[in-house]
């Protein structure tokens, strides 16, 4: 291919950056079809040259666009594409505070109110650092979050949760240090996201609190890989009823059978086949995954290899949203530790078979958790949903048949394979076998993740976590994240299940349980998930790339409005909301309205029950 | 590009309540063209892959939960598809509404038409409506980038890259309702892998890419297409045989083009048979001439 390239030079950093990944710059070196076919090395490429500048510069871009005969507006498109890389220069430090909905639950207005005083408007650098707004950063349970990267030779991305103006001070302040890893005292507070631990009950949470995570004799002692054993004197097919049998379904949000897809991976004559979990966990709210990658990283390795061996996969991936760096750190580790105990690799066991998995990091696009966007994320394309049908059981990664599911649903798979898929369904009810993890964060006594049956009603689980904070009155839950409802407080016996949850129409989506007291304004809440959607919307189709402004522009003005034009507002959110609903090409848009609708049939902030 | 996938094998279903038949591999936008339902499109062209981004072409399909799009949907044997339902309708108008109360659509033409036929009411949204609205981009001789008229079909992106002059000069780049189509880094044309064939121009739908003699007659008030005529000819330069069609004015040559069902072409061009024209309107070319 006869590119024309960008004639600006990288830097030497920039430079060593790539290389360190892709190997040395030979002048007649890897090209034509093999050069292409390296595309998928794109995003990880653009990470390393963000992780040692700071940003992506033309001259940068260039040099990986000559190393990958990528076209470099191609190129371009892609790394314009995430929140995390950008093309214009950003300080080596940045602090991104969340003012996603649990952490505006939190006071998080008033934390970036006292950060802008401090050091100045978002994104202005301030001595070799910048503080940026985020959406949310999966550390709801300890609102208000804040993460800090730092680029250099030891890049770094940690928690600062909870974050307060001293810890975001201490981290802007003093880059030096905190890029050196000396930051104590800034990073997540563990135990409290696991107010359950040790509790005798749980089944996908028993093995978390209890040591090293990375201990791999530990995780063996405890029964791990046991689960993996057991498989190989099952077999496939074998492998394959019990996922069938256990009832399965996808804990990722669109509640698919896991079983039913394995089968038709498995079946598919097209090879290769893929393995890949989805631990793009973005939903605003959501946290359960970044907790089971760093607290039980070998659960999900172990589960993953399963996966492969039932549907005949040699290669499986692992797509960690870019902000997970300790989930990220921990996959890495554990998968370099289950390799040198072959766990992984040429003959797993000994039992024949061969399955590797390489990490994959998201980049800060919400949409890159819809398994057709994550697949093109890591071909090296922009993280744009592709239509289905196909669906990705025959055309997924790469165009091959692909198994693609949520980190919590595959932890699920070990103790199905383990104690047999009937044991696992007769837990729960009927429609919704296994327990569930909720992620609760917002105002209650405990937040943090917890492990229910499901069928448990909402009650209950929010009475396990203290109920409402200080005993005050609740005022509503957001179930389901951004993509989800609202449920009052009149609603709260409706039990966790599918249909539970449907009865209050609401939906239990990926785990996502916020609480809200009387404290909190609703509206605002309600216009920061039209702003979420606005924000992560990735503008392919129509439907969704301006529908979500008009959402948001809509509910401004109804903020607004006063007696006939309250309807006027509510009628035209409601026909945008059925267009997104019924038009757009993806989940992110077909839900982008369903709490802004929920608010308006639920919420008395809206229509006839607002005061006037 | 839509390949026959024609095996003699019929699928047989319902449009609108009319039983009719397809070969496997058609599309529901082939089937509802050939029974003569008026499906709207907008990023839709013969000639390229469909991307089915518009959402313009949504027909509703028994037993889905969302309404589909016609144009990339392959059909199905039993498919029970409804084209006019208020479903469909509510769905077509408000994505013509959203792109014209977002984009300078007036140049348009089939929009437009289909906008009237969907009663489509840009207004609705306010006068504040966010909108696209940008200087227009004009960076060399030959063409004008007016992005306040792009609906982001894509189909130039597509013309530039694989489907057709594999150039790739441009893409979508941002996100969300910041995407639009760049060069990398925003750099002018004459800086980008830009070769002036001007298929993206051939292909864009809006007006938001013209030839600059187009732009510039637009500008002075003289272009007028009830005063022009298309000529179909050969070019001349090499020996592939490109069939031409010359838009004249007042018997100037105004622009070329290339017809989209051209085997040869399928209306797409290099830089010469394109602009390869302007010698013709130089009246003196030779000094005892």
């Amino acid at each position: 291919m006869d590119l024309h390239h960008l004639t600006d030079e990288p830097t030497a950093e920039e430079r060593a950056a790539v290389d360190a990944l892709l190997g040395p710059y030979l002048e007649n070196g890897v090209s034509g079809r093999e050069a292409r076919s390296q595309r998928h090395l794109l995003l990880p490429a653009l990470h390393a040259v963000a992780d040692r500048v700071g940003w992506v510069s033309r001259g940068a871009l260039g040099y990986i666009c000559r190393r990958l005969t990528v076209p470099p507006a191609d190129a371009f498109g892609v790394v314009s594409f995430y929140d995390l890389l950008s093309t214009e220069p950003l300080p080596p430090l940045t602090v991104r505070i969340c003012d996603d909905v649990a952490c505006m639950a939190a006071g998080c207005d008033a934390l970036i109110g006292d950060v802008e005083k401090r050091f100045g408007p978002e994104g202005a650098s301030n001595s070799g650092a910048a503080w940026l707004r985020s959406p949310c950063l999966g550390l709801c349970e300890q609102a208000p979050a804040a993460l800090l990267t730092s680029a250099g030779v030891k890049p770094r991305v940690a928690a600062l949760a909870p974050a307060a103006l001293a810890s975001i001070e201490a981290a802007l302040a003093n880059s030096a240090e905190a890029a050196l890893g000396n930051s104590a005292g800034i990073d997540v507070d563990e135990p409290c996201s696991l107010p359950q631990a040790g509790e005798p009950q749980l089944r996908l949470l028993r093995r978390i609190g209890r040591g090293d995570p990375l201990d791999l004799d530990a995780y063996r002692g405890a029964g791990g890989y046991g689960a993996l054993s057991r498989a190989f004197d099952l077999g496939p097919d074998g492998v394959i009823r019990e996922i069938l049998a256990s009832k399965l379904i996808g804990r990722g949000g669109a509640a698919f059978p896991t079983g039913r897809k394995w089968e038709a991976v498995a079946r598919e004559p097209e090879h290769p086949h893929y393995v890949v979990c989805n631990a793009d966990e973005s939903e605003p709210g959501t946290f359960k995954d970044r907790v089971l990658m760093e607290e039980d990283p070998f659960a999900v390795i172990e589960a993953m290899t399963i996966a492969a061996f039932a549907v005949g996969s040699e290669q499986g991936y692992i797509y960690i949203r870019g902000e997970y760096g300790r989930a990220r750190e921990r996959i890495v580790a554990a998968i370099a530790a289950a390799r040198a105990a072959g766990l992984l690799g040429a003959d797993v066991m000994k039992r024949g078979l061969r399955f590797d998995i390489e990490v994959r990091r998201g980049a800060g696009a919400y949409i890159c958790g819809e398994e057709t966007a994550l697949f093109n994320s890591i071909e090296g394309f922009r993280g744009e949903p592709r239509n289905k049908p196909p669906f990705p059981v025959r055309k997924g990664l790469f165009g091959k048949p692909t198994v693609v599911n949520n980190v919590e649903t595959l932890v699920n798979v070990l103790d199905i394979v383990t104690n047999g898929g009937a044991t696992y369904a007769a837990i729960g009810t009927p429609d919704a076998a296994g327990t569930k993890l909720f992620c609760v964060s917002g105002h209650v006594a405990q937040p943090g993740l917890y492990e229910v049956t499901f069928g448990t009603t909402l009650r209950a689980l929010l009475d396990r976590a203290g109920g409402v904070r200080g005993g005050a009155a609740l005022q509503a839950v957001l179930v389901g994240g951004a993509a989800g409802a609202f449920v009052l407080p009149d609603e709260l016996d409706a039990p966790l299940t599918f249909a539970g949850m449907r009865e209050v129409k609401a939906a239990l989506g990926s785990g996502v349980v916020i609480v809200f007291d009387q404290s909190v304004d609703l509206a605002a809440i309600v216009r920061r998930i039209a702003r979420f959607f606005r924000h992560e919307s990735c503008g392919q189709c129509v439907p969704c790339r301006i529908g979500t402004v008009r959402q948001e522009e809509s509910l401004d003005r109804l903020a607004l409005a006063h007696g006939a034009g309250v309807d006027d507002e509510m009628r035209l959110l409601h026909e945008i909301g059925q267009v997104m609903r019924d038009a757009s090409i993806c989940g992110l848009g077909q839900t982008a309205s369903s709490a802004v609708e929920s608010a308006l049939a639920k919420l008395p902030v809206f229509g006839a029950g607002r005061s006037a | 590009m839509s390949i026959s996938l024609d095996t003699g094998v019929r699928f047989s279903l319902e449009i609108d309540g009319v039983a009719t038949t397809a070969p496997a591999g058609a599309t529901i936008l082939d089937v509802c063209r050939a029974v003569g339902v008026d499906t709207p499109t907008l990023c839709y062209l013969e000639t390229l892959t469909p991307v089915n981004v518009c959402r313009v072409c949504v027909v509703e399909l028994e037993g889905a939960r969302t309404l589909v799009p016609a144009c990339s949907r392959v059909v199905e044997d039993g498919m029970k598809i409804r084209t006019d339902s208020e479903r469909v309708r509510a769905s077509r108008r408000m994505v013509l509404e959203f792109l014209a109360s977002s984009v300078d659509v007036s140049l348009a033409d089939d929009m437009q038409r289909q906008m009237k036929r969907y009663g489509a009411k840009p207004e609705r949204f306010g006068a504040e409506a966010r909108t696209v609205r940008q200087p227009v981009k004009v960076d060399n001789e030959l063409y004008v980038r007016d992005y306040s008229k792009c609906i982001l079909c894509y189909k130039c992106v597509e013309a530039c890259g694989s489907d057709a002059q594999n150039t790739f000069a441009i893409a979508t780049a941002g996100r969300g309702f910041d995407a639009h189509i760049s060069t990398e880094f925003n750099v002018g044309l004459p800086d980008s892998a830009c070769v002036y064939c001007g298929n993206c121009i051939g292909v864009c739908p809006t007006g938001a890419l013209m030839f600059v003699s187009e732009h510039e007659m637009r500008e002075a008030g003289t272009w007028d297409e009830a005063r022009q005529t298309k000529t179909d000819t050969i070019c001349g330069y090499c020996g592939v045989g490109c069939t031409l069609t010359v838009h004249a004015q007042d018997n100037e040559i105004v622009k070329v083009s290339s017809p989209a069902d051209h085997d040869v072409t399928h209306g797409h061009l290099c830089i010469k048979g394109r602009f390869g024209w302007k010698f013709v309107g130089v009246k003196k070319r030779r000094s005892d001439g």
